[in-house]
């Protein structure tokens, strides 16, 4: 089930469909179509044969219809509009879409701009306060970018890591010790944590591979266990007043990190955006570099596509599983920087929070190429931030916006669904296919 | 693409048989050379019945130290054996259980030796391990349920999740427990049917649509926990739950009784379970028409098995399953509901099934394990023993690992696993 174009090395991008080449945002576009006729008739042609980009919008829409009948169905106000419909039909219409509009546009406000601010802006009112929460959704994306980036190496690599979690605390773990006990001047200080923190994750993610390159230990079982020993011991470690626990505190968190260590913010406080945002565009930059353009890349794809051939291709696939789920393990690590240097808050023993599961969801809905990654982690980043805000000011709970998100990966998944819904025709063949998992036996 | 032939093979770098032996080897050091060595002064305590049990057992003592240095010798003795001989199926099977048990017991003997606090309660400890295990056996059986008709069902963990929160409200509004148990597990089978329809009709990658369903189902309880039933919890999460059922004269027996029949239904219903799904795959015409479509389905339908359909029932069946196990959660156990109440369990019973082998015995032994581990964790926590309790945590964890990587090594899913079939 993989990507034809992407998964099969020889397979050259000028191959590609228009369609593939769009979701892949690895290999230059393809000169598929005359460049006169990409405008017009192109377009609806490409909204009627369901385009992976327009089968994505659709998935998006139809996700957040299933997220406002999930809003207002248990709203109590407009549960009582409707148990009136036969006096005032009216009012209930108009209870629904108030209740759907309230929360709907405070998600749009929480996570891309708000139309006050512009106006305040006008009115000499601040213009930082205009990016805010474009600057949530890039800061809420910043991590979610990262682990996305760790589980799609090693979904290209033909395994599946659901041990971003661990390596997340691996990361974390080193990138606090190295911030709070280690004095070094002020940039080195941040670029030393870092580096910290991305070999953090990539001992556990190197862990995995050794362990199923030796023993043929399955990747699966492997990454859950990590993910429990690290929980534990990240508890451990900040809890224990002699190991990592912050001096004179009897609750389990670390101590804060030295301001040298943390990372600077661009453009001052309010816009939360800080310099792990670029981070996280570098790795994706690396990623797609490594993945496309180098040796150990192909090497990567070739493992992933199918390990029999790769090993009579001469390729040492033990290597591949090894690297790739190093790599994989530093990517996640990198996300926990960008969390612990980027945030005035201690390590706690939940900071972890779903960051590595999260990743799963993104590299999926990113078909597991790095760009495609970046753009899903901005669209959850924006819905995660968008759902504080709603949280905040319809009191909606923001759980209703993880519904939408695996709505929208569950929906681009299935472009054939899509299609029956909004009766768009079908194009030959399948269509690019999300994500290179073949089961258990990678 | 897919590699329908012959799996990769994992050249071992060091034999099997010596991995086997050296893992044994080192768990015999431990025995000795921590739980031996680290062993307070004084008799260890196990106590065979629970206090006021009518026939009331005398207590077994045993010295701490030297328990562990004999269990320490024995497990490198077989360690040694196996290395040497190369024993046949059954004899590795035993070996592997002989060093398991020595390291329990030794693990045992240093938890207690010495101990003041009391003795260790080991029915206590083993009542706990059945009841702890209940949720993991039913999600590894539904689990293996589905992939062994080659859908692979990552969703146990939402299955769980869906199964725990309809059977608590179920049961809340109707006020019947068993209504309760039945909503919970048609739930889970909802949730079965929608894997199915995606992964059988649209053809999306079985694990995207696995993982995404546990998304989805735990974004869901929460937003419903968050928005009805935390608010209106007399109405909706009012924690019914089931009585023990105490079958009678089985019940009476010593250590077996308060063990294996002094419990509430889900007990009774696992073991049935586990019963009907051994017998069911391997000695009815169903379970073999399931395993040739989960290993071969195109040679399958060319006999005339319908492929598609055995798979829509199997992996419904599994949801089904895996639904009574989220209600054990709730109605089974501690009546409320509450937020990502299965914390894991699906994911855990997806190793235990992996761990298993993909077979009804050998998730449950998995399964049990762990059910072990949660459970020796509570007792040694109760015996103060003097280590963290994270560290205890870690351990059923480490254990895995370690019996993953040095005794089970490369396990083989049923062949056309997580692969989509289309009629050509």
């Amino acid at each position: 089930m993989t990507d034809q174009h992407e998964a099969e090395p020889s397979a050259e991008p000028a191959g590609a469909t228009a369609a593939t080449a769009t979701a892949d945002g690895t290999g230059p576009p393809a000169p598929a179509q005359p460049r006169g006729r990409l405008t017009g008739r192109a377009i609806i042609h490409a909204v009627t044969e369901g385009h992976s980009t327009v089968i994505t919008i659709l998935a998006v829409f139809v996700a957040l219809v299933i997220g406002a009948i999930l809003i207002v169905a248990s709203d109590p106000v407009v549960l009582r509009a409707w148990a009136s419909f036969g006096y005032a039909p009216a009012a209930a219409l108009s209870a629904t879409w108030g209740s759907v509009a309230a929360a709907y546009s405070a998600l749009f406000e929480g996570a891309i701009f708000s139309p006050a601010t512009i106006s305040a802006a006008f009115h000499g009112g601040s213009i930082a306060a205009v990016f805010y929460p474009l600057s949530l959704t890039a800061f809420e994306a910043t991590p979610l970018i990262l682990t996305g980036l760790s589980v799609a190496v090693c979904f290209r690599a033909g395994m599946f890591n659901i041990g971003a979690a661990g390596q997340w605390i691996g990361g974390a773990l080193v990138a606090t010790w190295l911030g709070y006990a280690v004095n070094l001047p002020i940039v080195l200080h941040a670029v030393v944590c870092i580096i910290g923190a991305f070999i953090g994750g990539a001992v556990l993610g190197w862990i995995v591979g050794v362990v199923k390159a030796r023993t043929g230990a399955h990747e699966v079982i492997l990454t859950i266990m990590l993910n429990y020993i690290m929980y534990n011991l990240l508890s451990f470690l900040l809890s224990s007043h002699n190991l990592m626990q912050a001096p004179g505190q009897t609750n389990a968190l670390a101590p804060g990190l030295a301001s040298s260590a943390m990372l600077p913010h661009v453009g001052g406080p309010p816009p939360q955006t800080g310099v792990g945002f670029l981070i996280a565009l570098a790795a994706a930059a690396a990623t797609a570099w490594l993945l496309s353009r180098s040796t150990l890349g192909f090497q990567f794809r070739t493992v992933g596509a199918s390990p029999s051939a790769a090993r009579s291709a001469g390729i040492s696939v033990e290597r591949v599983w090894i690297l790739a789920f190093l790599i994989a393990g530093g990517l996640a690590g990198l996300s926990a920087a960008t969390i612990v240097q980027g945030q005035t808050a201690p390590l706690t023993t939940n900071s972890y929070g779903t960051y590595g599961f999260d990743g799963i969801t993104v590299a999926l809905l990113g078909r597991a190429r790095p760009w495609g990654v970046v753009l899903a982690g901005l669209l959850f980043g924006a819905l995660d931030a968008g759902g504080t805000v709603m949280e905040a000011a319809t009191g909606v709970p923001s759980d209703v916006v993880n519904v939408i998100e695996g709505l929208i990966v569950l929906l681009v998944a299935a472009p054939p669904l899509i299609r029956l819904l909004f009766r768009l025709r079908r194009t030959g063949g399948t269509g690019p296919q999300a994500v290179a998992s073949k089961g258990w036996s990678g | 693409m897919t590699t329908l032939t012959a799996p990769v093979r994992v050249p071992v770098s060091i034999g099997r048989r010596y991995l086997a032996a050296g893992t044994f080897i080192v768990l015999g050091l431990i025995d000795i050379f921590v739980f031996g060595i680290f062993a307070k002064r004084g008799d260890a305590v196990f106590a065979l019945s629970l206090p006021g049990a009518s026939p009331h057992l005398p207590a077994i003592h045993v010295p701490g130290a030297l328990t562990s240095y004999v269990l320490g010798a024995i497990s490198i003795g077989v360690g040694i054996l196996r290395a040497v001989v190369d024993l046949p199926r059954w004899g590795k099977r035993l070996s592997i259980a002989v060093v398991l048990l020595c390291f329990l017991l030794s693990l045992l003997a240093w938890a207690d030796a010495g101990n003041t606090v009391g003795p260790l309660q080991v029915i206590d400890l083993l009542q706990g391990t059945l009841t702890a295990s209940i949720p993991l056996v039913l999600g590894a059986l539904a689990g293996l349920l589905g992939e062994r008709a080659g859908v692979i069902n990552i969703a146990i963990e939402g299955q769980l999740l869906t199964g725990a929160f309809v059977a608590a409200a179920v049961a809340s509004v109707t006020g019947g427990v068993w209504l309760g148990l039945i909503g919970g597990s048609l739930a889970g089978g909802l949730v079965g049917l929608i894997l199915a329809i995606f992964a059988i009709m649209f053809l999306v990658d079985q694990i995207i649509v696995g993982v995404v369903l546990n998304v989805i189902a735990l974004g869901l309880t929460n937003y419903l926990y968050d928005r009805v039933m935390s608010p209106y919890a007399a109405t909706f999460n009012s924690g019914n739950t089931f009585n023990t059922i105490k079958i009678p004269v089985l019940s009476d027996i010593p250590i077996i009784g308060p063990i294996f029949f002094d419990a509430n239904i889900f007990l009774y219903i696992t073991y049935a379970l586990i019963l009907v799904i051994q017998i069911g795959l391997f000695r009815t015409r169903w379970g073999l028409r399931v395993r040739a479509v989960g290993e071969h389905p195109v040679a399958a339908d060319t006999v005339g098995i319908r492929v598609l359909w055995t798979r829509y029932r199997n992996v419904i069946l599994g949801g089904l399953v895996a639904g009574i196990g989220g209600a054990y959660l709730t109605v089974g156990s501690v009546g409320f509901f509450t937020s990502d109440i299965s914390s894991g369990f699906g994911y855990i019973a997806l190793a235990a099934m992996i761990f298993g082998r993909w077979t009804p015995l050998g998730s449950v032994a998995a399964a049990l394990l762990f059910g072990f581990s949660f459970q020796l964790q509570t007792e040694l926590s109760v015996l103060r023993v003097p280590v963290s309790s994270f560290i205890l945590l870690m351990a059923p964890y480490v254990a895995t690992i370690i019996a993953v990587a040095g005794l089970v090594g490369r396990v083989r899913p049923p062949a056309a696993d997580g692969k989509p079939y289309v009629k050509a």
